[in-house]
């Protein structure tokens, strides 16, 4: 489908939750379907830890198609024909918006100079995106994963930009199981010598330590049952196992080109970034300790879909949410969905989701 | 889609414009018939096919278990709370009555009288336990834990100083009076404040 991708430069600098500021800020993003006359019908998408804002365009480095394609688009649950879908790319990120890799004033990659953001800076961001389009109200602001934690920040932090609030598969604050698993990432990351600090620009990038990070984070994305369903203990095109190191099972040799195929569009720096704006969420601990506190005479609609398979952001997690919901008599729906495939089932063919998604927005 | 006889009583007597908790919402009925008039209303419901089809159908309802999850939702929050045909299904129905009344100004609850004739006829001449059109399902199958009769209901309300204000009883879709109802209803309606 067509897609206008475009990148703004924001008008002010931008103040950060670690105590500094960005000037300068660039934010690339992605629109489907028309803005009407009365600018309401807008739908801001938040995408997850490694996606972008082609949510329903080929992606320009692989060609793939957009990684929401299935609820995006004309008819669909997500309709560009009803709704204007803006998906930004989050500061911090590599596909445009400013990040690590992006020039800093004095002409050279910031790397790790790169200041420490947290997801309500990437929100943050965003705002200044819809004011720069003058969009006042969103109809709805959506995201999974990530994009779930974004959207609950903008509800929490600017209460009167979004009428309807829809978060799947995700969390209001990551567990220590979560924060082990990205320093498991980054700590593959910083171990590549092709790392050199961050400042590999130019150079050889630190491939081996960020597919390796991506290896990791893979399989917390998937159920055990989604693993055996798929490849059991199947051995990768041979007969007997090889006695050495190769990739002997099927589930190596995915876990391999998932990784590989990982670095060839995405920054390790930005993954280092990105992942320590997820552990730094903490929603409650923003609004003085009480997640309740967060959603204080809130007039949105919210909507929290779970997936019993998903181990990353369980359901207890959603339900955490929902009660503070209710304890701030917010307006809010929940549903725990079954599917088979874990984290990643808001991604996957779960026709119950689109259902959902389709009657949230109305 | 005509409403079943207890949720049309409770539709046609919560006043326009109200907030309401619909505990165990089923597929929305209630909600949507209450939908219709400009009451702000959100509902619990257990089953999880049920929670998707209210949502799609732009309600707000909570998949939840009502014997622990009502301890969240504040004091007054609304002005009703409804519980239709589940207070035999709660785990406690005394202390469901207390969240009830503590989560709404008022409380609507509509429950199978067990001591409807039929039922006792079952229990006295065929000495099994009852599958009637208001109980249909077998004791062994059958989500109801705790049998409750109308005076019984009536005597719980009196324990927690809970007052009736209203009561309505139904043999099949048809309205009958108070006088005999403990024997003659198949479906009691009440509505309670404290």
């Amino acid at each position: 489908m067509n897609a206008t991708s475009q990148t703004i430069a924001l008008s002010s600098t931008l103040p950060l939750d670690g105590g500094g500021e960005l000037a300068g800020v660039e934010v690339s993003y992605e629109t489907y379907g028309v803005l009407n006359a009365e600018r309401s019908n807008a739908i801001l998408l938040c995408h997850a830890l490694t996606g972008d804002q082609y949510v329903a365009s080929p992606h320009p480095i692989t060609g793939k198609p957009g990684w929401w394609e299935r609820m995006v688009g004309p008819g669909k649950p997500i309709n560009t024909e009803r709704f204007h879908v803006i998906c930004a790319n989050v500061i911090g990120s590599c596909m445009g918006s400013t990040g690590p890799a992006s020039v800093a004033p004095d002409g050279q990659p910031y790397g790790m100079r790169f200041p420490v953001i947290t997801i309500r800076d990437m929100v943050r961001a965003h705002v200044g995106l819809l004011d720069a389009l003058g969009i006042e109200r969103l109809h709805a602001v959506v995201g999974g994963s990530m994009g779930g934690m974004q959207a609950l920040s903008l509800a929490a932090n600017w209460p009167d930009r979004a009428e309807r609030v829809l978060v799947i598969a995700s969390t209001s604050r990551h567990s220590a199981q979560n924060i082990a698993f990205h320093e498991l990432g980054r700590q593959a990351i910083m171990a590549d010598p092709r790392w050199a600090g961050g400042d590999y620009y130019g150079g050889e990038a630190p491939d081996n330590g960020l597919a390796v990070a991506r290896m990791a984070a893979h399989i917390t994305y998937l159920s055990e049952e989604a693993l055996t369903e798929k490849f059991g203990r199947n051995l990768q095109d041979r007969d007997t196992k090889s006695f050495g190191f190769d990739a002997d099972f099927q589930v190596e040799s995915y876990l391999r080109y998932q990784g590989s195929g990982f670095t060839r569009r995405f920054d390790a720096n930005s993954y280092l970034y990105i992942t320590r704006a997820m552990d730094y969420f903490d929603l409650a601990e923003e609004h003085g300790g009480r997640l309740a506190d967060a959603f204080a005479g809130t007039s949105a609609r919210f909507c929290l879909v779970s997936f019993d398979s998903d181990w990353l952001y369980p359901t207890s997690e959603s339900r955490h949410v929902v009660h503070a919901l209710n304890a701030a008599g917010g307006a809010v729906s929940f549903v725990e969905l079954s599917a088979p495939h874990g984290h990643d089932s808001f991604l996957l063919e779960v026709p119950a989701l689109d259902r959902v998604i389709g009657g949230f927005l109305g | 889609m005509s409403l079943r006889p207890d949720l049309a009583v409770i539709a046609a007597h919560v006043e326009r414009g109200s907030r309401v908790l619909d505990i165990g919402c089923g597929d929305g009925a209630l909600m949507l018939a209450l939908r219709e008039k400009a009451c702000d209303v959100r509902g619990i419901e257990i089953d999880g096919d049920c929670v998707e089809r209210c949502v799609s159908q732009g309600l707000s309802v909570v998949q939840g278990d009502a014997d622990r999850d009502l301890a969240d939702y504040p004091d007054k929050g609304f002005d009703y709370a409804v519980l239709s045909q589940t207070l035999q299904i709660a785990e406690r129905p005394d202390r469901m009555l207390d969240e009830l009344l503590r989560v709404g100004t008022r409380a609507f609850v509509s429950f199978p009288n067990f001591a409807h004739w039929r039922t006792r006829a079952a229990l006295m001449f065929g000495g099994r336990m009852p599958v009637t059109r208001s109980i249909p399902v077998t004791w062994y199958e059958t989500q109801n834990i705790h049998h409750v009769t109308i005076k019984d209901f009536r005597e719980l309300a009196r324990q927690k100083a809970a007052r009736i204000e209203r009561d309505w009883y139904f043999a099949g879709e048809r309205s009958i009076p108070r006088i005999g109802a403990n024997g003659r209803a198949e479906f009691a309606v009440f509505e309670l404040t404290r």
